[in-house]
């Protein structure tokens, strides 16, 4: 939550809680709790069941599972930290795997050569990264310029994507790539899977972005305040187009991967997480109101959900009991969360009244 | 005359009344099954449920907050008084009761969740629906209730009549219940001084508590109003498809805010009007018919869903340029 109590007055201290506030890692929002949160959920499973969970089959499953949800929660973090919302990520990636499916499957002759084989599959990631782009940026033209919640335009723009994917394939599934394609779902280079490896490229550039450049800081910047960031001369409309161009294209990474992992495409997958990428976000220390929120929470909140989907899963529960747990332990989260901020601005409440009848008041202060 | 331009130029209700009554004229011309009486009856009762949930969720939104559990609200109540009915023989009142005391009390802890421990609204009712409905999946294992007993599940006509054609009209049961959600919710929002409050929490919670209105009792009642009204819906559509399935209706969330804000119910609170609402839950429902008796795929009626979300929330956005109200975030 936004801190709001009263800085100490000498400017420098100032600027450095301001500092530490855009870079989102106010009171409550740092990832420690999360990471002790997962330790002991490790250590329950762990204890629960000491021959089947902490293996490296349990790790490298996890490492399987984790990148596709990974990938569509920073695509909602972006425009979560500018204090918006895109319900339209699902919609885009399982369009853009469709277009994609679309191309490999009517284009390779079963027996083609490898290179004609690898060339349609180039055209078929150009096409979806194109699709990506456009639908990214159109989105992003409408936040920007027609005064509408993002929560409305993006409500609109996933039902008309939605739409014409159902309307074209009638909700059918297209299936049965090359295996050069699906490779990409199951390769394991050192260890490692191949989608874990490109989830956290991924996740470190749009970490970097978002805090070591001034789009990052604007994105922030625009969460706390549309109109004050608009003033002091940010180009909010690009910034804004920038926003939802870049979660658009971060659906097409979730696609391929999607794609390559089930070797099919429907406009039907994942629909399920949609709300869940938000409460990822949240868990992850993101700002439901915008303005802060770092990478580095997210990924932790999403280690936590992943341990406590394959714990249950390996427990023996299934799908409907983890996502009520998942919800629950939001829940607790945020709670904890809300009483330590209280907790705290009391604390520090009493702190300054405390300083300040010490310190020589100016006349200002006494009234 | 030039007064009537001006409201329309700020009235969403009256740029709706025009679109719907363009609309109308439009299927007139196109096909003539449009403009008949069964039609239109048909057209209306196809809508029931969403208007009923649409109800509770507009007194929410005038409120300032969202709710987007409502829909598994609905599963869970509607579930649990079929579970009474068929399986453990508990009487009408009783069953229909335990069923709207469920809707309640999840709404209610929504509230507290909300007002006590200070979550924002969208994130509690994102994992309260999460639960709610996981949970219902969970003890149900999924499991479809098909033998309602006969007095939930036959068919309640009021009025009968048919025409010279031969159509028959009938006034039947969801009907009646939708006019009662309508009226109810209008004299609670316009004729007393708790719907005022809720018009003044959600245009300033601070000078609303300022000026001495119990926000937590408030948050209580809306959230609460909301479950009822969900519960409702939940044992409305169980009576009109004669069955109890858990997930038939999750995943109608958005489209039922769709249809309230088409209506004019801001997001942040504080606007919106119970005519409004039910004339955007008129226009949605005219665009599915008329789609229908012309013969166009049901698969390309989101698109234009997606489309008229788009063109009206833009027209009104435009139009309110000046305060900006619209851009701030959720709260």
């Amino acid at each position: 939550m936004i801190d709001t109590r009263p800085a100490p007055s000498p400017l420098a201290a100032q600027l450095d809680h301001l500092t530490r506030l855009l870079r989102g890692n106010g009171d409550g929002q740092s990832p420690v709790g999360l990471a002790a949160l997962c330790v002991g959920l490790v250590g329950l499973f762990s204890v629960l069941m000491p021959d089947r969970f902490p293996t490296l089959g349990t790790a490298q499953s996890m490492m399987f599972q984790l990148p596709e949800l990974g990938l569509l929660a920073l695509a909602m973090v972006i425009p979560l930290i500018s204090s918006g919302l895109n319900l339209a990520i699902i919609a885009t990636a399982n369009q853009s795997a469709l277009l994609m499916a679309f191309i490999m499957t009517k284009a390779i002759a079963p027996g083609s050569e490898p290179a004609i084989v690898a060339l349609w599959i180039a055209v078929a990631l150009a096409a979806g990264f194109v699709h990506c782009l456009v639908v990214g940026l159109a989105t992003g033209w409408l936040v920007a310029n027609m005064g509408v919640h993002p929560i409305l335009v993006t409500l609109g723009t996933m039902s008309i994507i939605d739409g014409v994917s159902i309307y074209l394939t009638r909700g059918l599934v297209i299936a049965g790539f090359p295996d050069a394609f699906q490779a990409i779902g199951n390769a394991v280079i050192l260890g490692l899977p191949l989608p874990f490896l490109i989830f956290v490229a991924v996740a470190a550039l749009v970490a970097v972005i978002l805090s070591r450049t001034p789009f990052g800081i604007s994105v922030a910047m625009i969460g706390s305040n549309l109109e004050a960031t608009r003033y002091s001369g940010v180009d909010t409309k690009r910034v804004l187009i920038g926003v939802y161009t870049m979660s658009s294209v971060l659906c097409f990474v979730a696609a391929v991967l999607m794609m390559a992992r089930f070797n099919s495409a429907s406009a039907g997958y994942a629909q399920s997480y949609l709300l869940v990428t938000i409460l990822a976000a949240v868990l992850g220390g993101v700002d439901p109101n915008g303005g802060f929120g770092r990478v580095s929470g997210l990924v932790m909140a999403l280690i936590v959900l992943q341990v406590i989907s394959s714990g249950l899963n390996q427990l023996g529960a299934n799908q409907h009991l983890t996502l009520a747990i998942w919800g629950l332990t939001l829940i607790g989260v945020m709670a904890i969360r809300s009483i330590a901020t209280a907790l705290a601005q009391r604390r520090s409440a009493r702190g300054t009244s405390l300083s300040v009848s010490k310190s020589n008041p100016t006349p200002q202060e006494k009234t | 005359m030039p007064e009537a331009i001006r409201a329309l130029k700020y009235s969403t209700e009256a740029w709706l009344a025009l679109a719907i009554l363009v609309l109308a004229v439009v299927w007139t011309i196109a096909t003539p099954h449009f403009l008949t009486v069964p039609n239109l009856i048909d057209l209306v009762e196809s809508y029931t449920v969403t208007a009923v949930l649409a109800m509770g969720l507009f007194v929410v939104l005038v409120s300032g907050g969202i709710d987007i559990s409502f829909a598994a609200t609905a599963s869970v109540a509607q579930y649990i008084a079929a579970l009474a009915a068929a399986r453990w023989g508990w009487p009408p009142a009783a069953a229909l009761g335990i069923g709207l005391a469920v809707g309640v009390l999840l709404g209610l802890i929504n509230a507290v969740l909300i007002h006590g421990v200070k979550i924002t609204s969208i994130i509690v009712t994102i994992a309260t629906m999460s639960v709610y409905f996981a949970l219902l999946m969970y003890f149900t294992g999924g499991k479809s209730i098909y033998d309602l007993p006969d007095w939930w599940s036959k068919r309640v006509t009021f009025y009968r009549t048919e025409t010279a054609g031969g159509d028959i009209i009938r006034i039947t049961l969801p009907l009646l219940v939708m006019v009662a959600a309508v009226v109810g919710t209008w004299a609670l929002m316009n004729k007393t001084a708790v719907g005022r409050q809720v018009y003044a929490m959600g245009g300033n919670p601070e000078a609303a508590r300022r000026v001495g209105i119990g926000i937590g009792r408030l948050h209580l009642f809306v959230y609460g109003f909301m479950g009822f009204m969900a519960a409702v819906a939940g044992l409305l559509q169980a009576h009109r498809v004669g069955e109890s399935v858990p997930n038939a209706m999750v995943g109608s969330e958005l489209n039922v805010v769709a249809a309230a804000v088409l209506g004019g119910a801001s997001l942040t609170g504080g606007i919106g009007s119970v005519g409004g609402v039910i004339l955007g839950i008129l226009m949605l429902a005219i665009i599915q018919n008329g789609l229908n008796l012309i013969g166009v795929s049901p698969y390309f009626f989101q698109i234009v869903i997606g489309l008229v979300i788009l063109v009206s929330t833009s027209a009104t956005g435009l139009s309110n340029r000046p305060s900006r109200r619209s851009r701030r975030a959720l709260a």
